[in-house]
């Protein structure tokens, strides 16, 4: 079966500086994915790459079709990017926000179904989206990247900043929306405990590059990737 | 009345700048022109020897709400968006060279001297427990705020409102969200052409048409707009009303301040407030990490 998203030999370069040399990945419909990699390895460009929020080179294929370069196609193409930083708006209600998740589709927002996996944000609706805590607004991110109903969501370091007990939250709402409903899942994680206990299977960038891929079970018993990520 | 009415059509700019300011942190230099150059239009179509004798007045002032619509969305589209990555320094002089071209364009295709135009409120007025009250004054009140009003609708309960306001408080994660921000953008120039467009329309009575005319109203609402806080719509309008209130109670009461001291005291007042507090009576003070 042909994989929903793939990259195939993709480079991308902010301004003079290359940031990726041809990146290959493949994620599958319903599994979960993690991108691995220190600081500056290039996880978070490769996802601005196929949200087309950076120049590349290369090709990326999505659902059979060629993505166009830009994030508003992409959107609209069934991919759900929360960038870091969440990219909430902080002036705007919660129920703002959420709406806004819907933009892409037709009729009205299918609040239901999100208060099932967010019970939470039903009482917070009126709050100003800046006042919410980190692990808060993270939420506030997926409730509103599941409104768009896509096919893949890309996540870009989610437990940036969130105390531990949040982040497993976190990938647990992740885990939930990946079996119930379908969602295949892209995550970039500098933590890379957690997110090798989420994902399927994951990639290690380095300076631009794969350096290794394999299931997670196989990178958590990788000497290599064990002293170099995951600290033992 | 007066000051509320002459309030109502500084509000009305005032909003026009925000609009245009809070989406794109470029001030509009040239939005007064830019309305008086479509209440010449307006005149245009009113004074047009085939349809002008059959056009009403609203009629035609829907119309060039239509024109002015299309002409601001034109403007973004052919003269702004080339300019999108360049410095807001030049973006501003665009806008100031559109003010010159815009001044010279009217003035010469229509001539500078003083021309009529046309209200569509009586001159008379009511007698209210002793005060005369103009209905031309009321009637420019009413409509240019219910102008606010109908955007500010817009803005609340639409969804490409919703999606504007994102787009000017993030516009990345507005985009990865699938709003085409440029467009918005257009539409943003749009609405603000309208709401200078109402401004100049309801001015033109009382100071006559004439390439200058919407200059010292650009002044009095640049002031209100950032007595308001330059961010905040509310803030335009509470900051238009004020202004014009103050001048009008300071031309009655405060014999010292003649006709033309006016400008100069809305812009003393201007200082004053910026230097007691500079984001204005409703903006925030943005603290930006670095």
């Amino acid at each position: 079966m042909a994989p929903l998203l793939e990259l195939d030999g993709v480079s991308a370069r902010y301004g003079p500086v290359a940031a990726l040399h041809g990146v290959s990945l493949t994620v599958d419909d319903g599994e979960i994915v993690a991108l691995l990699g220190a600081n500056g390895a290039g996880k978070t460009t490769t996802l601005r790459a196929v949200s087309g929020m950076v120049r590349r080179a290369g090709t990326i294929v999505f659902a059979g079709r060629q993505l166009r370069a830009n994030p508003e196609s992409t959107a609209r193409a069934g991919i759900a990017h929360v960038p870091e930083g969440r990219g909430i708006f902080a002036e705007l209600t919660v129920m703002e926000n959420l709406r806004m998740g819907a933009y892409v589709r037709r009729g009205r927002p299918d609040m239901r179904m999100v208060m099932e996996y967010f019970p939470w944000l039903e009482t917070r609706g009126n709050q100003q989206a800046g006042t919410l805590s980190g692990g808060e607004q993270q939420m506030l991110a997926l409730a509103r990247a599941f409104l768009q109903r896509p096919r893949l969501l890309m996540l870009d370091e989610p437990s940036l900043g969130l105390a531990p007990l949040v982040t497993r939250e976190v990938f647990r709402v992740v885990g939930d929306l990946n079996e119930k409903e379908g969602l295949a899942v892209l995550v970039v994680e500098q933590n890379a405990t957690i997110a090798l206990s989420a994902a399927r299977r994951a990639y290690v960038l380095e300076t631009g590059a794969v350096a290794t891929s394999g299931s997670a079970d196989d990178l958590k018993s990788n000497d290599a990737v064990r002293s170099a990520y995951l600290g033992y | 009345m007066t000051g509320l009415a002459d309030g109502s059509i500084y509000a009305s700019l005032a909003l026009a700048l925000v609009l245009i300011y809070k989406a794109t942190e470029v001030i509009n230099f040239a939005q007064g022109e830019m309305a008086m150059f479509t209440t010449y239009i307006a005149y245009a179509l009113y004074t047009h020897p085939h349809f002008g004798q059959t056009l009403g007045y609203w009629p035609m002032f829907f119309m060039t709400l239509v024109i002015a619509f299309v002409f601001g969305v034109g403007l973004q589209r052919v003269v702004i968006r080339p300019l999108e990555h360049a410095s807001v320094l030049t973006v501003v002089m665009a806008t100031i060279a559109l003010l010159v071209i815009l001044n010279g364009l009217a003035a010469w295709i229509w001539s500078p001297e003083l021309k009529f135009f046309p209200s569509p409120f009586p001159t008379s007025t009511w007698v209210v427990g002793g005060v005369h009250i103009s209905k031309q004054d009321t009637g420019t009140f009413l409509v240019t705020l219910g102008c606010v009003f109908v955007l500010w609708l817009f803005f609340r309960f639409t969804k490409l409102g919703l999606a504007m306001r994102a787009g000017a408080v993030n516009p990345g994660a507005a985009r990865l969200l699938g709003v085409r921000t440029s467009w918005l953008l257009a539409l943003g120039w749009g609405f603000a052409a309208v709401l200078g467009a109402v401004s100049g329309m309801m001015s033109a009575p009382a100071v006559f048409l004439s390439p200058s005319m919407m200059q010292a109203v650009l002044i009095f609402a640049f002031a209100g707009a950032i007595l308001g806080g330059l961010e905040s719509p509310v803030g335009a309008v509470a900051g238009g009303l004020g202004i014009g209130i103050l001048l009008s109670m300071l031309g009655t009461y405060v014999h010292a301040v003649t006709p033309e001291l006016r400008l100069p005291v809305a812009l003393l007042i201007l200082l004053v407030v910026l230097l007691v507090k500079p984001a204005g009576l409703f903006g925030r003070v943005v603290v930006r990490r670095v």
